[in-house]
């Protein structure tokens, strides 16, 4: 009889937790991660050096700097004991509330996002970097040979919608922030990023729908599995290949809904001091801006897992490399699931530092070209992109 | 706005360029200026694994730069003798001549009969000193004059800036009278 835990299968409690616990901690270690790439990446494309100076010091004289990124835990210090400042706020419990509202949508979309395809318990447990862990291989191989996990935290098979519904509920963290904070400069701040997000979801929605029209599902899962077939026997059909024009409407939109540079016109210091958070301090602060830097990785990942193939490396089966010209290369399953993971996380590093990139050279739209750039130019675009897919879908193209 | 000169068909007063579809559909304008600055990102980072200093600043405390003019006015020295007292007379022309007024010098008579005054105290309040000069060329003796650097120049107080006569001397406690050291008119 197999053990349960509240009803639960053991196993796949144990499992769900881990899964859970490891993506997101990826996430809120990517928040420090990247608050830390931000201030270093910065610098060494302005030919500065950037953060080097905050230290733990060490016996002998020196201090251990990790390259600046202690900088972070004596931020983090810092926002912690000094004085919360609290506005005369028109509504405190608002003003309490939109940070959560900011800071959970941001978090809890990675749930339906497959960090790598399917994993065999046991199979992964003969591996040669679990296989010294005492009696557990053993163990899966006699009890559990054929418990198949995915490392996914929720299977949804309306997984895209949910990102969508989720992101769209982080709009109440800003025009709540701005409305309860009683600040004129928080209320522009505020009605930018509300009018901002929403004009920029629909073209980010109407970018992804030829996807979900291309492989026919808003299951994420499924979308990952649809991009790792071939096309002609040898192109990976990923969506930057069937859908090459939605990524740079996705990516534009996607960054605009993010708020960042070059459409951060919420938080345009030279004119509305620091937007709808100007009037949070310490650690709220903060809690805003982790969540901006945890929705950057965020899309890092969306941009992975709908244009790049997600884990998927290319040829690569359950089995091996089934190479297009015919050879094989065999891959143990340990391997396999390290390949998918370090694709994806590969991947995820390198758009998360494009969009660095692009934060940092870009200078700020003005509000009506930001507003033009989105009503008169994306959802045109998108729509269009939408039509052609559309056919191209019906005439059986794809 | 480029206006047209009446009876010159062609000219104009600014020579724009006139942007191309290239430049209006924006997106290889952002290619090319992330392009250079990943260009620079990269070397710099090349510059750092390489053991180098990437990017083009100075590591302040630890590091100076090298290229001070030597006619930069930067902290004051209190020239001495050869025997380490200082060549100062206190005439107080330059602290009478210092526009900041950042001078204090009090006077006392000299044991040396050939000396008329040496100064008994001789402040400057560097935070008040607007670092103009006026006080090198005010001197008879050239009992003061300023280094090029301006190292050190920092206190967590105001009453810390204040500069008695051993700190101006001991900077620099010999100064070779051959050699022009920082500014000297």
């Amino acid at each position: 009889m197999e053990s349960t835990f509240f009803g639960i299968n053991t196993v796949t409690f144990i499992t769900n937790l881990v899964i859970a616990g490891g993506i997101f901690g990826f996430m809120f270690t990517m928040g420090a991660v990247m608050s830390w790439s931000e201030r270093k990446q910065s610098a060494q494309l302005q030919d500065r050096i950037g953060a080097n100076r905050a230290g733990i010091p060490l016996p002998g004289g020196k201090s251990l700097k990790v390259w600046g990124f202690i900088n972070n835990i004596a931020d983090a210090i810092k926002c912690l004991v000094k004085e919360d400042f609290k506005p005369r706020a028109y509504d405190l419990f608002m003003y309490n509330l939109a940070i959560f509202f900011a800071f959970i949508p941001a978090v809890i979309s990675v749930a339906v996002i497959p960090f790598a395809g399917e994993v065999h318990l046991a199979e992964l447990f003969q591996s040669w970097y679990l296989k010294w862990i005492p009696g557990l291989p053993e163990y899966f191989a006699t009890n559990l040979p054929n418990y198949v996990f995915r490392v996914q935290v929720a299977n949804l098979n309306v997984g895209l919608l949910f990102v969508f519904a989720v992101g769209s509920i982080s709009v109440f963290g800003a025009i709540l922030a701005g409305w309860s904070s009683n600040n004129k400069f928080s209320m522009m701040g505020a009605l930018r990023a509300c009018s901002q997000m929403i004009s920029y979801e629909v073209a980010m929605g109407l970018a992804l729908l030829g996807i979900i029209f291309i492989y026919q599902t808003v299951d994420v899962w499924s979308l990952v599995q649809g991009q790792r077939e071939l096309a002609f026997g040898w192109l990976p059909k990923w969506g930057i290949v069937l859908q090459p024009f939605a990524f740079f409407l996705f990516i534009a939109s996607a960054v605009a809904e993010n708020k960042r540079m070059p459409f951060d016109l919420p938080e345009a210091e030279s004119e509305i001091i620091s937007g709808y958070y100007t009037e949070y301090s310490a650690f709220k602060m903060l809690m805003f801006m982790f969540a901006e830097f945890i929705e950057i990785c965020f899309v890092a990942i969306m941009i992975t897992t709908l244009f790049f193939g997600g884990y998927s490396v290319p040829y690569l089966m359950a089995d091996g490399f089934h190479w297009p010209w015919g050879a094989f290369t065999a891959v143990s399953h340990g391997n396999v699931v390290l390949l998918e993971l370090g694709s994806f996380l590969t991947k995820v590093f390198f758009f998360c530092f494009l969009l660095q990139q692009a934060r940092w050279s870009l200078p700020r739209f003005r509000y009506d070209q930001l507003m033009r750039l989105g009503w008169k130019y994306l959802l045109p675009l998108a729509l269009l992109n939408l039509v052609v897919t559309v056919i191209i879908v019906a005439l059986g193209g794809f | 706005m480029s206006q047209q000169i009446p009876g010159l068909p062609d000219m104009t007063y600014i020579d724009r360029e006139k942007r191309t579809f290239l430049d209006q559909i924006y997106f290889w304008e952002i290619t090319r200026g992330i392009l250079i600055t990943t260009k620079h990102f990269f070397r710099n980072m090349a510059k750092w694994l390489t053991f180098r200093k990437g990017g083009v600043v100075i590591l302040y405390p630890e590091e100076m730069r090298p290229d001070y003019s030597q006619n930069n006015r930067g902290r004051h020295i209190l020239v001495q003798r050869s025997d380490g007292s200082p060549r100062c007379v206190a005439c107080k022309m330059c602290a009478t001549n210092c526009p900041a007024e950042c001078i204090t010098i009090v006077a006392e008579e000299s044991d040396d009969s050939n000396i008329q005054k040496r100064p008994k105290v001789f402040e400057i309040d560097v935070s008040r000193c607007i670092f103009c000069g006026f006080c090198v060329e005010a001197c008879p003796v050239d009992a003061i004059r300023m280094a090029p650097t301006t190292e050190e120049l920092a206190g967590y107080n105001r009453f810390r800036m204040i500069y008695d006569k051993k700190t101006l001397m001991t900077w620099k406690p010999t100064v070779n009278d051959d050699v022009v050291h920082g500014y000297n008119p």
